[in-house]
């Protein structure tokens, strides 16, 4: 009998620490909008490898070999095919006006821009603004959810995540034929949006002491940042005392995720 | 006579750095500080080569005289610091402040180091002329892509406006760092954090600048 109950009992203690460790909150310090913690850190390895060997290395030839006008060309080119969906997103967020803004600059660009190489809508003073169905969600008023590292994608959250499907359907370049020029496309694109963050992920290597959370913290506040379009509501945060809240002055940027929260 | 001209001279001293202490939190409002800063600033980077180069002294002094004075570095890590401020002694108060003063004059640094012809345009401030906290609203435009948000938040204290807090991309600094400190009070306790930034700041302080790409 006390056999069969202690062995239950270390199965339930097992079973107990599994589940801990699974959802990352065997250490102290959680961040109640990180409970996937534990896997987001293994793909942010993941993902750091694969930069650091591959990627950074591309991107930073790319900058330093390709002639400055063929860049500004490949940037301007994505660029214009995501104006489409920013259209499309900033009507449906209600922003009539963002939304036909962003429909001139991609017909300016796309017919007198030559098929988007020169931006020329920027120069006569198009506002460019960054809509995706995420954001569109978010305005809709879905929180967030916890942060989710994508493998290969890189940060997101659960909701974005969720979108990722209509961004995908929503951007033009999905549909180019033949395959082998739309995946060459597609790595061109990432070639370049890497580059164009060189100079940022270098500051940031300077300035953080841990990679993996300042950029959670800084992609979540990003993020929040462009749902509310630079406007995000504050709180009224008096250091001390709004760091006692919920244990972390994060608590602004997403509502706490429905499962229970050790506290 | 040799005592009471020095006593002369030390009145007039005093009298005179008296003035200037009174004189220099002037009525200067929030937004125009932050305006003539970045000015004062970027208007140095694009007239000094040597700091477009990467020379590190050179950027670091730009940073500790041009734009530390207005820091109020220790608001910034009692904010970071969070509720665990109050637990710290004073002395490893001050020496959290400091170590997170330099992490951040490095990286102010670097990224200064990176400025080629930006532009900065400042949003209209949306406050009230009583309010001792406020937020100055401003983008850098640059060559490719989206303008970059740079925001400011400034207090009011005994020495004029203080910044204690910048925003990049929609991303406020302080918060950013909350977490960071927080775990990792929680795992060394201050003393902990105190040397994980004192040996951040020895590494930067070895290596040099990368000077920009082009």
């Amino acid at each position: 009998m006390n056999h069969t109950v202690t062995l239950s009992r270390l199965r339930a203690c097992a079973a107990a620490v599994a589940v801990l460790a699974l959802s990352g909150c065997a250490t102290t310090a959680n961040n109640p909008q990180d409970p996937l913690e534990g896997y987001n850190r293994a793909v942010f390895s993941f993902n750091d490898a694969v930069d650091r060997t591959v990627l950074k290395p591309t991107a930073t030839a790319y900058k330093k070999v390709v002639p400055g006008f063929a860049q500004t060309g490949v940037n301007n080119f994505f660029g214009n095919l995501s104006d489409a969906w920013s259209s499309v997103n900033n009507l449906l967020q209600g922003k009539g006006e963002a939304s036909a803004t962003d429909f001139g600059r991609f017909a300016l660009n796309s017919t007198f821009g030559i098929f988007g190489l020169l931006d020329i809508a920027s120069e006569a003073g198009m506002p460019k603004h960054n809509e995706d169905f995420g954001q569109t969600l978010g305005k809709w008023g879905v929180p967030s959810g916890p942060y989710l590292m994508l493998p290969l994608l890189g940060p997101s959250t659960v909701r974005d995540t969720a979108a990722l499907p209509a961004d995908f359907a929503g951007d033009i370049w999905t549909y180019k034929d033949p395959t082998h020029v739309r995946n060459i496309g597609v790595g061109v694109r990432i070639i370049d949006k890497r580059a164009s963050l060189l100079d940022a992920s270098s500051l940031m290597e300077e300035a953080a002491l841990d990679r993996y959370e300042f950029l959670r913290d800084g992609y979540l506040q990003r993020r929040q940042s462009q749902v509310y379009d630079g406007d995000v509501p504050r709180q009224a945060d008096d250091g001390a005392a709004a760091a006692d809240a919920a244990g972390d002055a994060n608590s602004q940027v997403v509502p706490q995720p429905a499962s229970p929260e050790k506290k | 006579m040799k005592p009471v001209m020095q006593m002369f001279a030390a009145a007039a001293a005093t009298v005179a750095f008296s003035t200037s202490v009174f004189a220099a939190p002037s009525a200067e409002a929030p937004d125009t500080l932050v305006k003539r800063i970045s000015a004062d600033v970027i208007d140095s980077v694009k007239a000094d080569k040597d700091i477009q180069a990467g020379n590190r002294t050179k950027i670091m002094d730009l940073v500790n005289s041009k734009i530390l004075p207005y820091v109020d570095a220790q608001k910034m890590t009692q904010q970071a610091a969070g509720r665990h401020w109050r637990s710290a002694t004073p002395e490893q108060q001050q020496k959290l402040t400091q170590e997170f003063r330099t992490l951040l004059v490095y990286t102010y640094a670097g990224a200064l180091s990176t400025i080629k012809n930006e532009t900065v345009e400042f949003k209209p401030m949306r406050s009230s002329p009583a309010d001792t906290d406020v937020e100055v609203r401003s983008q850098v435009n640059v060559a490719r892509g989206e303008p970059i948000t740079l925001n400011y938040r400034l207090s009011k204290g005994d020495q004029g406006w203080k910044i204690y807090d910048v925003n990049v991309l929609g991303a406020w600094l302080v918060q950013t760092y909350t977490s960071t400190f927080n775990s990792e009070i929680s795992k060394s306790g201050v003393d902990g954090l105190i040397k994980r930034l004192a040996d951040r700041n020895a590494q930067l302080a070895s290596k040099p600048l990368a000077a920009p790409a082009k």
